[in-house]
């Protein structure tokens, strides 16, 4: 069971796992994620699905390593198993036609928000989509948001491809040249809070799916909580999505950095003692 | 709902007369109640090793020698599960352990977990007639509980059940907590095919995440849930009904009743400032981190904050699980805030006995309005205020009320929250024609547990909100009673 049946290098630190889960890829929906865990030791990490195959039984799954959970499951190759997956979990996307849909992914978030995109786009809406990463080998899935979308737009931080910019630079530039019904955003939490304070502006309805800190995941530790209109929200039972003009970024950001400390030494630590699997590969 | 019984045993069997009649009441009253063995304090806090040690043959039938074996047993009224209290205890004066342990089982499949995590002080032992009528120490029924479960389970020579005849009708037990376990054990002893669909990667449910090795290790659910293996349950990990599968998935695969015991679900918050700095968690995520996740464990991952001064809001039990917990990980001042007194503290007597020998402090009749963040955003202090006590509320309790201009700062760099949960929503959210009273938890008839669709039914904390590992193993066993009824 949860078996790895294909792994691909999607960038620099990114990699992309198609894994055996024949229940979760029968329910699943787009905004849908699991929790994974890995060997004993493991930590209960949430990662969305990108993709799934009921006909194969498997879900597709993005990671970037940041720290020692993200590596032990890009450490995973074809044949290895996952400990333990559920799911699949969270609210799905409400997806629904309202015209022109710009889609805006940053990083790693760009996983995420492929099968949104997707899926607004077969709701037949016209997607712009706006992709934007640090540096050139860090952007991830052009071509399948291409696929999805009847125009994909490039950024990165230094200019090494596509357009040199912040992403809410490319976002304002869009807003102003067509009517836009609806933004989805995902990525790092800060580039978040400043393209929703952008829609905002423009008075766009603007979703947002937030990755928060999880424990179980399923509606039991309150780890994931976040302000929402004043209001507290769990990600894992009344997320991952919400409206981003209602969502506290600046709490956000601080819950997300709690355990920054602890776990870069733990990565340090897990580093030092040889269980560099990833670089030795 | 005696189903299951061995030779049924009476009060007035001959060696049960002889017994009685072998040490004059005055002797067996005149004996001191037993002291439980227990870890030394110091020990305790380097370790995570059981507390109580439990007690030795010879302290076990001297303690059973007290028990009077009244006419009228009234400790058996204080039983939620009406275990034959007297029986197993005169078993135990009799020398017959797994006789003893036997009598337990016809009402109760996990002793050894409920003489450890069970309230005697205000059930059995209550009312027990020491306590009752003669103003003295109750018979120590929750120890001598756990001293046969032991003894049996050390023993090797374990009693399984006698499973009646097989049906190939299935069940579906949601949950595999005390409510879902006790009703899986008993469907399987009335014949049915029973599953049980666990939400998280590991088996027990509180037990297991919330409960501390310290108070109840993992190796006696282990035990539990592997007698229940034996006799034919089913376990199923990593499966969240209403999500991974929906109950039409599960009628399509043919079973036929359903007992939702999916329990508590997330914390409550009391909606003050600061509420959400880093630090400031609930217990059930503290819990968790700790006990699912092995968070202090060597070589795990999952992290964990080491407190310095360590602040628990709250006087339940979970608050002394969480407070003795942040003690043994190395908390300089852990510390208890309770809004009332000792005399309205919810948690166990014995808990709050144990945190008091391992250097907890109370700071009772105080509430937090504030907490406050240094510049990272971690918590690192809290603003209190004094409480005193009026009239007693609809609770029963005498009401806390605030007294004016008595805030005051206490440094915390860890705040566990441990004020109550609400019921878990994923299957409420799934299942929106299931009924639910205002506060999420799923409305059950209490003399049968069935909820308002047929073939539904539902205990524990999911009905409840919150309460005792026995209550919810209680509605687990009434709740196979009534399945057993409907698909009979």
């Amino acid at each position: 069971m949860n078996k790895v049946v294909a792994k691909e290098n999607l960038g620099k630190n990114v990699i992309r796992l198609e894994v055996e889960a024949p229940l979760i890829a029968r329910k699943r929906k787009p905004g849908h994620f699991v929790i994974i865990k890995i060997g004993r030791e493991g930590e209960r990490i949430p990662l969305t699905i990108t993709a799934s195959n009921a006909e194969r039984g498997t879900i597709s799954l993005i990671v970037q390593v940041v720290g020692v959970s993200s590596h032990k499951v890009a450490s995973l190759d074809v044949g290895d198993t996952v400990t333990d997956i559920v799911g699949p979990l969270g609210r799905p996307t409400h997806i629904e036609k309202v015209g022109t849909v710009l889609c805006a992914g940053g990083g790693v978030g760009i996983a995420p928000l492929l099968p949104i995109t997707g899926a607004f786009h077969e709701a037949g809406n016209r997607i712009v989509s706006l992709l934007a990463a640090r540096t050139k080998e860090l952007l991830i899935l052009e071509k399948e948001i291409g696929t999805v979308s009847d125009e994909v737009l490039v950024m990165t931080d230094d200019g090494s491809y596509g357009k040199k910019g912040l992403i809410t630079e490319g976002m304002e530039q869009i807003i102003n040249s067509e009517p836009i019904h609806k933004v989805v955003t995902i990525g790092p939490a800060i580039m978040m809070k400043y393209t929703s304070l952008l829609t905002k502006k423009y008075n766009i309805s603007t979703i947002a799916s937030l990755n928060t800190i999880m424990v179980d995941g399923t509606g039991m530790c309150g780890a994931c909580r976040v302000t929402v209109a004043g209001q507290t929200k769990f990600a894992c039972v009344d997320g991952p999505e919400f409206d981003a003009h209602e969502v506290d970024f600046d709490q956000l950001l601080v819950r997300l950095a709690g355990y920054k400390r602890e776990e870069n030494y733990n990565y340090q630590k897990f580093l030092k003692n040889g269980n560099c699997q990833l670089s030795s590969k | 709902m005696k189903e299951f019984n061995i030779e049924p045993v009476s009060i007035k069997d001959e060696w049960r007369s002889e017994l009685r009649k072998s040490m004059k009441a005055k002797e067996r009253t005149a004996i001191p109640r037993v002291k439980m063995p227990m870890e030394d304090p110091e020990k305790r806090l380097k370790g995570n090793d059981e507390v109580n040690k439990g007690l030795t043959v010879a302290m076990a039938v001297q303690e059973a020698k007290r028990c009077l074996d009244c006419t009228n047993p009234t400790c058996m009224q204080g039983c939620p599960v009406g275990v034959d209290i007297p029986t197993f205890i005169k078993y135990i004066e009799a020398g017959d352990f797994m006789k003893s342990v036997q009598v337990i089982k016809e009402d109760n499949l996990f002793p050894a977990i409920c003489g450890r995590v069970c309230p005697q002080e205000v059930q059995c032992e209550k009312l027990c007639i020491y306590a009752a009528r003669m103003n003295k120490e109750p018979v120590a029924i929750g120890h001598l509980e756990r001293f046969v479960a032991d003894y049996e389970r050390e023993s090797g020579a374990f009693y399984l059940p006698e499973i009646r005849k097989k049906t190939d009708k299935k069940v579906a037990v949601i949950g595999s907590g005390p409510a879902g376990l006790a009703a899986a054990g008993d469907l399987a002893k009335y014949g049915y095919h029973v599953s049980v669909f666990e939400a998280l990667h590991e088996l027990g449910g509180v037990l297991r995440y919330g409960i501390p090795e310290f108070r109840l290790p993992n190796h006696i659910i282990e035990f539990e849930i592997d007698n229940l293996k034996k006799i034919g349950v089913i376990f199923h990990k990593n499966i969240i009904i209403g999500k991974t599968l929906s109950f039409d998935d599960l009628q399509e695969e043919g079973y036929m009743a359903f007992f939702i015991a999916s329990g508590a679900g997330l914390p409550k918050l009391m909606n003050i400032p600061g509420e959400h700095h880093v630090g400031v968690m609930s217990a059930n995520e503290y819990l968790t981190r700790v006990n699912l996740m092995g968070a202090a464990r060597h070589g795990y991952d999952t992290p964990v904050f080491y407190g310095k001064n360590v602040a628990v809001i709250g006087g339940g039990n979970t608050a002394m699980d969480s407070v003795r917990t942040a003690k043994r990980l190395g908390a300089e001042r852990a510390m208890i805030i309770y809004r009332r007194s000792f005399n309205e503290m919810p948690a166990r007597i014995e808990e709050i006995i144990h945190a008091k020998e391992e250097g907890i402090e109370f700071i009772n009749l105080n509430e937090p309005v504030e907490y406050f963040a240094d510049g990272n955003g971690r918590v690192n202090k809290i603003k209190l205020r004094k409480m005193e006590l009026g009239e007693p509320d609809a609770s029963g309790r005498r009401k806390p009320i605030p007294v004016k201009g008595s805030e005051y700062f206490l440094d915390a760099d860890l705040v566990i929250v441990s004020i109550g949960v609400s019921p878990n929503p994923l299957i409420s959210m799934h299942k929106p024609e299931l009924k639910v009273t205002p506060w999420g938890t799923i409305e059950v008839a209490e003399e049968h547990m069935k909820a308002n669709l047929e073939g539904f039914y539902a205990g524990g904390d999911i009905v409840r909100g919150g309460a005792t590992v026995i209550a919810a193993m209680g509605d687990g066993r009434k709740a196979a009673y009534s399945i057993n009824v409907y698909l009979l």
